[in-house]
């Protein structure tokens, strides 16, 4: 009050290493969009790094190939972005620490759907997909969302994670029901599958960014709302959060940003449990610097996954969902061992 | 200092379809401290989340100043009414300033963000909670006396006129019983707030209540002063317990003094 200084509160408010946090976050940043443009099967000098972003009028090889790595790029950060948001938000709906955008069926919901559009109505392109893998996403959602809620407590976390997982079993069998008597089906959809942002381009990025604009927003307005729910929802009603309306709107965002992820590139996996985690361990659970952090680190670490993948992969490529398994397992691991785990 | 009607008409509530409390009616008096008693499962902790807003009666209704609570939008209706409940959840990690400042959402917009009389209704809440000193540390780090005072400041940021507590002093040691109840009295005589608890002592419950509510199988069967309704006739009604009442000789309020089947003196 009147015998502490207001500045004084004010950074008590904050969680302690934001600042520092923030400026690594961007240093990183930058560092992994100069190494997706410029690392791949052809390596490009600093030089050409800077003739193909900054002059335009040079026409050097060089130059027109870290152009053409720039859709691809963009769309690896909005990717990751997207899945790290994503990941912030399930989290805090179903508030459970592992879950991912899988825990409410999204990402099976997709492969079904998709699975069905090229058996059944021979769909081959990605901005086809990405409607198909959306409409599935987000009704399975629903349908989730409609199990979980039954009864007079409403969606509880747990019985949200349980009618997750046996959806997930359901729709899983399913798929490969359609899968395994069809080769050529499975072939196209081995590919989609895999996770890979290596064919994306321009068209990508423009399919995507309406979708990620609006569940960025989304996130964002109900970020303070899902700070109250994080209490219990007794302790939210309280304070005057809708509890349902909120839960329904930050599921509806964590859908339409993994969905149209997942759509485009197909489903990558451990980004948003990463992302989400890191930053928590470093700036706390205030879903409100969660959210635009766990965007940031969620590019980062899907660029930086691609980035290895196209060394690894030499002379092809890896695809990125193979190494943000590869390289978010182990962590995760690690997560679980040194942090106390809460239970549902 | 603000008064409030606070009434419930002939609520019926329960969960799921079991209906536990039947046409009960009430009126909560502004500015003192009311508590509801009763045995396990007689409906208590139901009457305080039906008046909380955290149970919709299946009947009646429940007034704030004549309107109907489930009518008002819930953020201008969680700037009067405030609520601890029994089992509130504390994120990993989380620090007591952090939590503290939760508290604060029924008054911020996404337009407005933090201002500076939230940082001040922060500090308040601290400072008369007595947990200044650990505003940056980790709730896990508190003993559970600590930890509940934490969760009374959240409360009181919020900066209600009324606040509905269940049982604030379970699973605590005696003197933090004391402490927490000390502390609640504290703000009701310091900013007026009326303060409606279910406590499951009875003679602390007649020590710090202005007003009691007696709940018996989901009927309100005594209300008024603990020194006018508290009777060995009433105990034996409502817990079944024969004992004897006598005058608490430091508050002079009546204290219960259970028989039992040993140790009577011949």
């Amino acid at each position: 009050m009147k015998n502490i200084p207001e500045k004084g509160n004010k950074q008590r408010l904050l969680p302690k290493h934001l600042a520092k946090v923030v400026a690594l976050l961007l240093i990183l940043l930058i560092v992994s969009i100069g190494m997706s443009l410029a690392f791949g099967s052809r390596t490009i000098s600093l030089e050409g790094l800077i003739d193909g972003l900054f002059h335009p009028s040079v026409e050097s090889h060089e130059a027109s190939v870290v152009r053409q790595r720039i859709a691809r790029t963009i769309f690896g950060l909005i990717c990751g972005a997207a899945l790290g948001v994503s990941g912030a938000l399930m989290q805090s709906v179903t508030r459970n620490p592992i879950a991912d955008p899988s825990i409410l069926g999204v990402n099976t919901g997709a492969s079904l759907f998709v699975v069905c559009g090229i058996a059944f109505l021979s769909i081959h392109s990605p901005s086809e997909y990405i409607w198909l893998a959306i409409v599935g996403a987000m009704l399975t959602a629903v349908f989730v969302f409609g199990i979980g809620s039954m009864g007079a407590s409403g969606a509880t976390p747990l019985k949200l994670v349980l009618a997750g997982a046996a959806t997930t079993a359901i729709l899983s069998s399913l798929v490969t029901a359609i899968l395994i008597p069809r080769t050529n089906v499975m072939d196209q959809f081995r590919f989609w599958q895999v996770g890979s942002v290596g064919s994306a381009n321009w068209d990508s990025v423009h399919i995507f960014i309406p979708f990620f604009m609006a569940g960025i927003v989304i996130a964002i307005l109900v970020a303070p709302a899902l700070n109250a729910l994080a209490l219990g929802d007794e302790v939210a009603t309280g304070l005057g959060v809708r509890t349902g309306v909120i839960r329904m709107l930050a599921a509806f965002a964590g859908v339409l940003l993994c969905g149209a992820a997942t759509a485009l590139a197909g489903p990558i996996g451990f980004i948003g449990l990463l992302a989400t985690h890191l930053i928590r361990l470093v700036v706390g659970p205030d879903v409100r610097f969660l959210i635009p952090l766990a965007a940031v680190s969620g590019a980062i670490i899907l660029l930086i996954s691609d980035v290895c993948g196209r060394f690894l992969g030499s002379p092809g490529e890896l695809e990125v969902g193979i190494l943000t398994a590869f390289i978010g397992a182990p962590i995760l691991i690690l997560i679980t061992m040194k942090a106390k785990m809460r239970t549902i | 200092m603000t008064t409030h009607t606070f009434e419930t008409k002939h609520i019926q509530s329960g969960y799921d379809n079991k209906t536990i409390l039947n046409d009960v009616n009430l009126s909560i008096p502004s500015n003192q401290i009311s508590i509801i008693i009763g045995a396990n499962g007689c409906g208590k902790s139901t009457l305080l989340k039906t008046m909380a807003r955290l149970i919709k009666p299946t009947g009646g209704d429940v007034l704030l100043d004549g309107k109907s609570i489930h009518k008002m939008a819930p953020k201008q209706l969680a700037k009067v009414l405030g609520l601890l409940p029994q089992s509130p959840i504390v994120p990993e990690g989380i620090t007591v300033a952090d939590l503290v400042g939760r508290g604060r959402f029924p008054h911020q917009s996404v337009m407005k963000g933090w201002t500076k009389k939230d940082y001040e209704a922060v500090a308040e809440a601290l400072e008369m909670m007595n947990i200044t000193e650990f505003a940056d540390r980790h709730i896990d780090e508190l003993s559970g006396g600590q930890r509940q005072r934490v969760w009374i400041a959240m409360a009181l940021a919020q900066q209600t006129d009324i606040l509905f507590l269940d049982e604030p002093t379970t699973f605590l040691d005696i003197t933090y019983q004391v402490e927490i109840l000390d502390l609640l009295t504290d703000l009701n005589r310091k900013y007026g707030t009326t303060i409606v608890m279910v406590l499951h002592d009875i003679n602390l419950s007649a020590r710090y209540a202005d007003y009691i509510f007696a709940v018996q199988k989901g009927q309100l069967v005594a209300e008024g002063k603990p020194s006018d309704i508290i009777t060995s006739t009433l105990v034996k009604d409502i817990f079944g317990l024969d004992c004897a009442v006598i005058n608490d000789p430091i508050s002079a309020t009546p204290l219960v003094v259970p028989k039992g089947r040993y140790h009577v003196k011949s």
